[in-house]
């Protein structure tokens, strides 16, 4: 049996290897080194612990029974799951930690000796005030990732489920769960415990409804958030410092993304959080919907236009993951390398349904990551770029947001596609983007629309080169 | 006076979120996708709680109502560990250069 303070080290050394897990990330190259740390520090976390309890009894096998399991569910996903459905994945990762988060509290909360909190009905004040606050954020976190998850899956649907009276509904439970956690804290009654987790439940669900789909970059990143702080919660509670130092580090981590992820939408966190947005502006965009030119062309011509470009960027969004488009994509862009065209990808912070989403679909068709620019290192090239070729985004091209102060997406960063001598816009068809706001790109003078489905559009390009 | 032990782990929190600061923002956008999935496996590291609740009972009462919730939870965060981990790597072998050869 490993004596306190040795595992109280052990577990410090494996919250410096998740420290170290996060830093290896700085770099694709370091990358699967940092991967290694963070499998190492967690076997040396879950080592220690059982060392640490020493008991090796029945209680043990059951234990590597349930752990196994899991593990095996767990590498089964892992293998079989296709990178296009990456968001999902993530968010159902989140409701898990969440959910474990709640059990873990509830456990603590029943058999308090089995964590040295007390005993029931007479739990530490303070154990009990980390205890409610853990498994409250788990279960927030928990019933949102389902209502994420369910929304990425297309299960439900992805536009924004607004009531009356939704914010001051929220705010009132939100309020609850405060006094339900103070109320907790000054009688241990476990009926309040019941409640306090049930109201949470609750309020992650209708935290999330509201939300649109385009918003789901920053859905997952605060739930990722609030998953690392269920986990600082329970950690305080267990006095467990790689549980703490874990915690942190995902909470914070989380917290960036999000914050990221509405830089690159322009909005603040709150106004996301809210939701509504994409609902409201389908009915303003209804007044300018008069009749403008657009050239519309085939594989033929785009093929065409490309073969005489000498530099060519692409811009993909969230369109070419829905048409499975990537592999495709890298064979055309194969095809124009071997005419020594020069071909670059524009990837916009908020293009796809999570962060980094783009990145990993051409990673996954081997698109080589040095040819992959994030929007600030390759806005100006589009100036001297010949052709643009934009596939499956919209909004994140859309020049309004330099030039009308009234549109909604106003002071969004976007790709200055516009700058390009020829766009080339593969898309189904004219219907506004998410946002609900007319492209200007379609209609201009340089612009080539393409209206086919992305990957059949891209096969017939490469065809004709 | 002595300090409480509270006092302490507070300051290793506060002193991680600050790590955790500055360590995320130097992560490449283009990982942002795998560093959401380690994070989640590496948050999974909540599992050491359910172990306890696991083997809280003694061999008359391995399944009481909280070493019930321990076993799920262990169940649910091996999923977590297994799964988070093996995409990360499964994503992260994926990011490869450019050839020299071309």
């Amino acid at each position: 049996m490993l004596s306190a303070n040795l595992s109280a080290i052990f577990y410090l050394i494996s919250g410096v290897l998740f420290i170290l897990a996060l830093r290896g990330l700085s770099s694709p190259e370091t990358s699967r080194q940092g991967n290694f740390f963070g499998i190492l520090g967690m076997i040396i976390a879950i080592t220690v612990t059982f060392l640490s309890i020493g008991n090796f009894s029945t209680g043990f096998v059951v234990v590597l029974i349930f752990l196994l399991i899991g593990g095996l569910i767990g590498a089964f996903i892992a293998y079989k799951i296709p990178m296009t459905a990456m968001p999902e994945l993530v968010a159902g990762f989140h409701s898990l930690v969440g959910l474990a988060a709640v059990f873990v509290a509830i456990a603590a909360f029943l058999n308090p000796e089995a964590f040295n909190l007390g005993s029931p009905g007479n739990i530490k004040l303070g154990s009990l005030i980390e205890m409610s606050i853990g498994a409250a954020v788990g279960a927030i976190t928990f019933s949102g990732s389902i209502i994420a998850f369910l929304k990425l899956q297309g299960i439900m649907s992805g536009s924004p489920i607004t009531f009356k009276g939704q914010h001051p509904l929220n705010a009132l439970i939100l309020i609850s769960i405060i006094v339900l956690t103070y109320l907790l804290c000054s009688t241990q009654s476990s009926n309040l415990f019941w409640i306090l987790l049930a109201v949470s439940f609750l309020i992650g669900f209708l935290l999330i409804i509201p939300i649109g789909g385009a918003d789901m970059p920053v859905v997952i990143s605060m739930l990722n958030s609030y998953s690392g702080w269920a986990a600082a919660g329970i950690g305080f509670t267990l006095e467990n410092t790689a549980l703490i130092i874990t915690g942190a580090l995902v909470g914070s981590s989380g917290a960036i993304l999000s914050y990221i992820m509405c830089k690159g939408m322009n909005r603040s966190f709150f106004n996301v959080i809210l939701g509504g947005f994409g609902a409201t502006e389908q009915s303003g965009s209804a007044q300018n919907k008069e009749q403008r030119p657009v050239k519309s062309g085939n594989a033929d011509d785009a093929a065409f236009l490309m073969k005489n470009a000498s530099s060519v960027i692409i811009v993909p969004g969230y369109g070419m993951a829905v048409a499975q488009a990537q592999h495709a994509l890298r064979e055309m862009v194969d095809t124009l390398k071997k005419n020594d065209i020069k071909v670059s990808y524009a990837i916009h912070p908020v293009a796809g349904r999570m962060p980094g989403h783009m990145n990993v679909l051409l990673a996954e068709a081997n698109v080589p990551y040095d040819e992959v620019f994030e929007l600030e290192e390759i806005n100006n090239d589009f100036a001297n770029a010949d052709v643009a070729f934009v596939i499956g985004a919209n909004d994140v091209t859309n020049p309004v947001a330099k030039t009308d102060p009234q549109s909604p997406i106003y002071g969004m960063p976007v790709l200055d596609v516009e700058k390009c001598k020829s766009v080339l816009f593969v898309k189904r068809s004219l219907s506004p983007g998410y946002a609900g706001i007319d492209n200007d790109l379609f209609y201009k003078e340089n612009t080539l629309m393409l209206f086919a489905d992305a990957k059949k559009m891209t096969e017939d390009i490469t065809k004709n080169l | 006076m002595e300090i409480d032990p509270f006092i302490f782990r507070l300051s290793i929190f506060i002193l991680s979120i600050f790590i955790g600061y500055y360590v995320v923002w130097s992560v490449t956008p283009s990982l942002h996708t795998p560093l959401m999935s380690v994070t989640n496996a590496i948050s999974s590291v909540i599992i050491v709680g359910a172990i306890i609740a696991g083997l809280a009972g003694n061999s008359d009462t391995i399944f009481n109502t909280s070493s019930i919730f321990g076993f799920l939870a262990i169940s649910l965060a091996a999923i977590n560990i297994f799964g988070g981990f093996l995409v990360t790597q499964r994503m992260l072998a994926m990011y490869k250069k450019k050839k020299k050869d071309k």
